[in-house]
C-alpha cells in the first residue's frame, strides 16, 4: 500500500499538471510567451496538494499497520522496518512537494546572473553574498570547474568563488526538507547557519592567504590578461507561468529520478542503525567526552562521496543513538562538502598546495563547528 | 549548422548530448554535433554551467538539460535564419 501510494503521487505531480496545461499549448507557436489557463493551473495545483496532504497524513498509521501485519518479527526488526517505511515515504513525499515549489520560485536564476552580481562587490559583503548565492543557486556538481573559471576570470576574488563552492553542496532545498522533516527546525537553522559560516570564513581565509598564487598557470595568465568572458548572448526565454511550471516540473522529475535510490539506501542504513546498534555504543565510544572524535569524524567524512539526500537519514539515526550533535553534523557536512571525485576535478584549476590548504581549512572549520555544537547541544535537542 | 554540447561527462551532460543527437536525427537536419569536455574550451566559449548547448556559437541554454521541444525550436530557428 505504502509504495504505490507515494509513487502514485510522484507521477501525479510532474505529469498530470503539464497534461492539463501544456497539451493544447503545444500547437501554438513556440518561443513566444504563451498564455496559460490560470484557473486550471491553480485548480489542478490545489487538487494535487490535497491528495498530497492525504498521503502524508496516511503514511504513519500505514507504516505501523504494515509492520504489524508481518508475522514473526522480532522487536528490533519491527522497529527497523517501521522506521524504514515511515521515513522513506515521508522524505519522498516532502521532496516532491518542496522541489517543485522551490524550482518554481527560482526559475530564471542563473549562475551567469550571480556572477555579474558578484563581480563588483567589495570583499566582506562579497563573502556573505557568495555563500548566500551558493545556497540558493542550483548547479550540478560537475559544473564546479567551469564555474570556478567563469567566476575568477571575470575578476571575482578566489575567496568569494570558494565561498560559493563550499556552501553550494551543503545547503539546498533537499537538505532543508530532510533536516526539517527529520530533525526539526532548530537543527535545520543551525545547519544552514553553519553551512553559510563555513563558506564565508573559508572563503575569507583563502583570500587572506592570497590563494590565487597557487592556481594553475593557465588560469593565472587569463586572469592577469583580463581575458574576462565576453557577455554571452544567451537565448533565455522570458519567464512566465508556463516556463516556471516546465522548469519546476523538469527539476522535480530529474531530482526525484536521481535521489530516490539515495533516500532508500540512506534510510535503510539509518533503519539498521536504529534497530541493531545498541543505545549506549556511540555514547561510550564516540561521546562528547572524547575530543578527538570530532576531527576523526571529519577526516573520515571528507573523502566520502555522498550527497545530502543520502546522509541526512543516517544523521537522524546517529543522533537517536546518542552521537553528539556536533560530531554528527561535522561528519555529515564534511562528507557532503568535499569528496574524492571533486578533489580530482579541482586539481585541474588548483595546484596541490592550494588544494591541500583548501581541504585543511575545511577540516579545521568543521572540527571547530563540531566542538562548538557539542558544547551547546543541550539547547539543540 | 554547428552544435556544441558542453559538459565534462556527468549524467546530465550525457542526457543532453543524447537528446540533441536524437532530435537532429529525427528532424533530419544537417547539423554537426560536437561534444566539448575540455574546461579551457568552455572558458573560451563563455559557459559557466554545464550542461550547455551552443548553436552556431550562440549559447542556447546552460546549467540544465533542455527539453526536447526546445531543441526542436533551436534547430528550426537556425534553419530559417
Amino acid at each position: 500500500m505504502q509504495g504505490p501510494c507515494c509513487c502514485q503521487s510522484g507521477k501525479d505531480k510532474p505529469q498530470s499538471a503539464p497534461q492539463g496545461n501544456a497539451g493544447p499549448l503545444r500547437e501554438l507557436t513556440p518561443l513566444r510567451p504563451q498564455p496559460v489557463d490560470r484557473l486550471r493551473y491553480f485548480g489542478t495545483g490545489a487538487l494535487v496538494f490535497a491528495v498530497w496532504t492525504g498521503c502524508y497524513l496516511a503514511i504513519e498509521p500505514l507504516a505501523r499497520l504494515l509492520t504489524q501485519a508481518v508475522p514473526g518479527l522480532s522487536e528490533r526488526a519491527a522497529a527497523a522496518l517501521e522506521f524504514f517505511l515511515y521515513d522513506t515515504a515521508k522524505i519522498l513525499l516532502l521532496l516532491l512537494l518542496m522541489v517543485y515549489v522551490i524550482g518554481w520560485l527560482r526559475a530564471g536564476l542563473h549562475v551567469e546572473r550571480v556572477r555579474d552580481f558578484l563581480a563588483g562587490r567589495r570583499r566582506v559583503l562579497g563573502y556573505v553574498l557568495g555563500a548566500g548565492f551558493g545556497a540558493i543557486t542550483p548547479f550540478c556538481s560537475c559544473s564546479s570547474i567551469p564555474l570556478f573559471l567563469g567566476f575568477t576570470t571575470s575578476g571575482i576574488p578566489v575567496g568569494i568563488t570558494l565561498a560559493f563552492l563550499i556552501t553550494s553542496p551543503l545547503i539546498n532545498e533537499i537538505a532543508v526538507v530532510l533536516l526539517w522533516g527529520l530533525l526539526g527546525w532548530k537543527l535545520t537553522l543551525v545547519y544552514v547557519l553553519a553551512g553559510l559560516g563555513a563558506g564565508i570564513i573559508g572563503g575569507w581565509f583563502m583570500d587572506v592567504l592570497r590563494a590565487e598564487r597557487w592556481l594553475q598557470d593557465y588560469l593565472k595568465e587569463s586572469i592577469a590578461s583580463g581575458a574576462a568572458q565576453q557577455p554571452i548572448g544567451t537565448a533565455q526565454r522570458k519567464i512566465g507561468l508556463r516556463e516556471r511550471h516546465l522548469f519546476a516540473g523538469g527539476e522535480t522529475r530529474s531530482i526525484f529520478r536521481r535521489v530516490w535510490r539515495w533516500v532508500i539506501i540512506g534510510v535503510g542504513l539509518g533503519a539498521l542503525l536504529h534497530g541493531y546498534v545498541p543505545e549506549a555504543w556511540f555514547a561510550e565510544h564516540l561521546g562528547a567526552g572524547q575530543w578527538w572524535s570530532v576531527p576523526a569524524a571529519v577526516a573520515v567524512g571528507i573523502p566520502l562521496y555522498t550527497n545530502v539526500t543520502g546522509i541526512v537519514p543516517v544523521m537522524e539515526s546517529l543522533l537517536l543513538k546518542g552521537l553528539p550533535v556536533g560530531t554528527t553534523l561535522a561528519f555529515c557536512m564534511s562528507a557532503v562538502a568535499a569528496s574524492l571525485p571533486e578533489v580530482l576535478m579541482l586539481r585541474q584549476v588548483m595546484r596541490g598546495k592550494l588544494l591541500a590548504l583548501f581541504l585543511g581549512t575545511l577540516l579545521v572549520l568543521f572540527s571547530l563547528l563540531g566542538w562548538l555544537l557539542n558544547a551547546v547541544q543541550g539547547w539543540l535537542l | 549548422m554547428d552544435i556544441k554540447v558542453l559538459g565534462p561527462g556527468c549524467a546530465r551532460c550525457h542526457e543532453t548530448e543524447e537528446l540533441v543527437r536524437a532530435v537532429v536525427a529525427e528532424t533530419g537536419c544537417a547539423a554537426e554535433v560536437e561534444k566539448v569536455t575540455d574546461f579551457r574550451e568552455m572558458l573560451r566559449l563563455g559557459v559557466m554551467a554545464t550542461p550547455a548547448v551552443l548553436v552556431d556559437g550562440r549559447v542556447m541554454c546552460s546549467g540544465r538539460v533542455p527539453t526536447r521541444e526546445e531543441v526542436r525550436d533551436w534547430l528550426a530557428g537556425a534553419g530559417q535564419a
